[in-house]
């Protein structure tokens, strides 16, 4: 699917309240365009509670419940119960949720769900923070990042959802890109036909919070996944494909990028730059992505 | 025509749940709601129970589904108990503020720590600031009434609020006794299928719940009390209608017991309410003219009918809970009520925490310390030495 071939139609509307280069916009664009009209929307407290504008307007013309924090996939579950009970099989349950909403406070919904196989989508954007309340560190946040709470850069890497996922033996799973739009709507796609519950994470970076000039959104994203700091992948019948560029490199056709190449262009990670070279510091965030490619080559090539 | 069922309070409930035609239950097990849960996971095995069941993995869950499936439309049941209904408090201020009528039975019992599992009401009584209504009640067949009757409250139009059922501990909730169950239909009639005002809905989407600026924040919670203002009227008129149709009243927010001629009314919730009826009986025996106002409901507060019994009695309250700092829950609330309208005294007592039981005897206790003018403003029953 080539982005001139996606439906016109849009339900995100315009005159919403997000940042300028806000990968959470583009997104819900293509979430939107993927998934269709004859949907209903679970939202937990996130960037997205703001996106959505003020009440009693709206930026979404989809039925959208606001939920709390830790309640996206409970409460999901709940109207998927609701309409099963009235025997309506068409219409799909998206919960929505940032990776705050999604790693941390509310991971125990999110299993929950998963184990008791609700029908329904659950889609964590991940810009990497608790971007709403001003940039935190979450479990999401890489190494040595700079947020209001590690304010000399978090001492851990990040937590490995996507295996925590796929160790609930979940119908389908995957990783995508803003960046990736097509990428993107095939997987959606590929989750709104299958029954059961299906988990997609979408890296989102996010120019305020990881301090890069708004239109480099995209950039991000793309050399992301070229030095290999997020992959692109889906899990279907217990069994990881790599996509795109990152399958290029698990096959060896391309060379990962180092990934000083991505994060010398973040604000967050600037006291790794100056005033002097945090040598050590940037051998660990490169030897763990090393590291992390070795396991992915033992199991999935 | 009905039949008699005989069975635990927690059974009772399942029943009565089931009988409403819930589509769904959201629930998660805790010491002694256990049993509501498992008779309502048997209903659905023997097919009597035809909603979805969510076993969900806490009691926040069980709540936030509860919301997730009331937004989408359909009637909505759950159940707990202590930590349990602690856990969901975030939920239980989302569900009312929503204007969810979502029908849930609270089992009352003691928080820890340390660990106790017997009756105390301070659970629920905390959860008063919610915007749920609240109902108390003293024996299986008023429970089995009360959660068929909150549906149709929940419900109504004009209310659009979850209503909480409590129940004390293994009082009720483990002991068996006889209770009228109408038949399917009398309760089909009774409740029809719920009409929503609004529901999540593919054809007519809405936003609910994003960002609210204050003024209209306000009028939201404006509403909501307005909404339990007119639950105090409607409470009656779904009493007299039950009256009507089953020949059952159990009272309206205060169930009044020899208040007539009293000098002296006692003021109760839950089990030590339908202990004081013995009390009320043994004393009047002895030419003491004392009276019972038990509380059935604790929100809305029936004020205007606490500043009635206050014209022509004292009260004597007694609480199964304690707001730490201040004192008994319902001794201040009917202090308050009367503040300015009345010139009765009120005499409070704390009694029965962590489940100590409070017998007919311990209560006559209590009123003839009143009635001698030994008793003081508000104390501890039980703690001075060699008794009251």
């Amino acid at each position: 699917m080539a982005i001139k071939d996606l439906p016109r139609e849009e339900c995100y509307l315009p005159g919403s309240a997000a940042c300028p280069g806000c990968p959470a916009t583009m997104a819900l664009r293509i979430m939107f365009k993927a998934i269709g009209k004859n949907m209903i929307m679970v939202v937990p407290a996130c960037c997205t509670s703001v996106i959505e504008s003020l009440h009693p307007k709206t930026s979404f013309n989809v039925p959208v419940m606001n939920i709390a924090f830790e309640a996206a996939a409970a409460g999901a579950s709940g109207v998927e119960a609701a309409l099963r009970i009235h025997g309506n099989k068409d219409t799909t349950v998206v919960a929505w949720a940032g990776d705050g909403g999604t790693y941390d406070i509310g991971l125990q919904a999110l299993s929950g769900a998963i184990e008791r196989q609700t029908n329904f989508i659950y889609i964590c954007y991940n810009n990497q923070i608790y971007s709403n309340t001003g940039i935190q560190r979450s479990g999401a946040t890489p190494y040595a990042a700079w947020t209001t709470t590690t304010v000399s850069g978090k001492t851990e890497f990040r937590k490995e959802l996507g295996e925590i996922i796929m160790a609930h033996h979940i119908p389908y799973a995957a990783q995508a890109c803003v960046a990736y739009p097509e990428d993107l709507y095939n997987k959606l796609k590929k989750a709104k036909s299958i029954k059961g519950s299906k988990f997609i994470e979408i890296l989102a970076p996010c120019p305020p919070g990881w301090r890069f000039p708004m239109e480099k959104t995209v950039e991000m994203g793309v050399l992301a996944v070229e030095t290999g700091a997020w992959v692109l992948y889906e899990y279907e019948n217990d069994k990881v494909t790599f996509n795109g560029k990152s399958k290029l490199i698990l096959e060896g056709k391309i060379d990962r990028k180092p990934v000083e190449e991505w994060i010398r262009y973040q604000g967050r990670f600037r006291h790794l730059f100056k005033p002097e070279k945090d040598v050590k510091r940037l051998k660990a965030i490169q030897d763990h992505i090393d590291k992390t490619w070795e396991l992915y080559k033992e199991k999935y090539l | 025509m009905s039949s008699v069922m005989i069975d635990t309070g927690n059974y009772i409930a399942a029943k009565a749940a089931v009988m409403a035609r819930p589509d769904v239950v959201a629930a998660y097990p805790i010491t002694p709601q256990t049993t509501l849960v498992e008779g309502i996971a048997n209903y659905r095995d023997t097919g009597e129970f035809k909603g979805e069941y969510i076993c969900v993995e806490s009691e926040h869950s069980a709540m936030s589904a509860c919301i997730g499936a009331s937004a989408a439309g359909v009637r909505t049941f759950t159940g707990t108990s202590s930590h349990g209904l602690l856990l969901m408090h975030e939920m239980l201020h989302w569900a009312a503020l929503a204007r969810l009528p979502i029908v849930m039975c609270n089992i009352n019992r003691v928080v820890g720590p340390g660990w106790n599992i017997w009756a105390d009401e301070n659970d629920s009584v905390s959860q008063r600031d919610t915007g749920w209504i609240q109902f108390y009640c003293s024996s299986n067949q008023e429970i089995f009434d009360t959660v068929i009757q909150a549906f149709k409250l929940a419900e109504h139009e004009k209310i659009s609020l979850p209503v909480m059922i409590s129940y004390n501990a293994f009082i009720l909730s483990h002991t068996s006794m006889p209770v009228y169950i109408p038949e399917q239909e009398e309760v089909d009639d009774f409740i029809p299928k719920r009409k929503p005002l609004w529901k999540l809905d593919v054809d007519n989407p809405i936003t609910f719940g994003n960002i609210i600026l204050p003024h209209e924040y306000e009028k939201v919670r404006r509403d909501m009390q307005n909404a339990q203002e007119y639950a105090k009227k409607l409470i009656v008129e779904i009493n007299r209608d039950w009256e009507r149709r089953f020949g059952r009243y159990h009272g309206d927010l205060l169930d009044l017991y020899k208040c007539d001629d009293a000098e002296y009314i006692l003021v109760a919730m839950g089990a030590i309410g339908s202990e004081s009826k013995v009390t009320v009986d043994n004393m009047r025996k002895e030419g003491y003219k004392i009276g019972l106002a038990r509380l059935r409901v604790f929100r809305p507060f029936p004020g205007e009918e606490i500043v009635k019994l206050g014209d022509k009695a004292d009260l004597i309250v007694i609480d199964r809970n304690v707001s730490i700092g201040l004192g008994g829950a319902v001794f201040n609330e009917v202090k308050a009520s009367l503040y300015g309208k009345s010139d009765a005294k009120v005499y409070g007592y704390i009694a029965g925490l962590g489940g100590k039981d409070v017998t007919y005897g311990d209560i006559e206790k209590m009123c003839k310390k009143v009635v001698d003018g030994k008793a003081k403003h508000m104390e501890w029953y039980g703690f001075e030495k060699g008794g009251v």
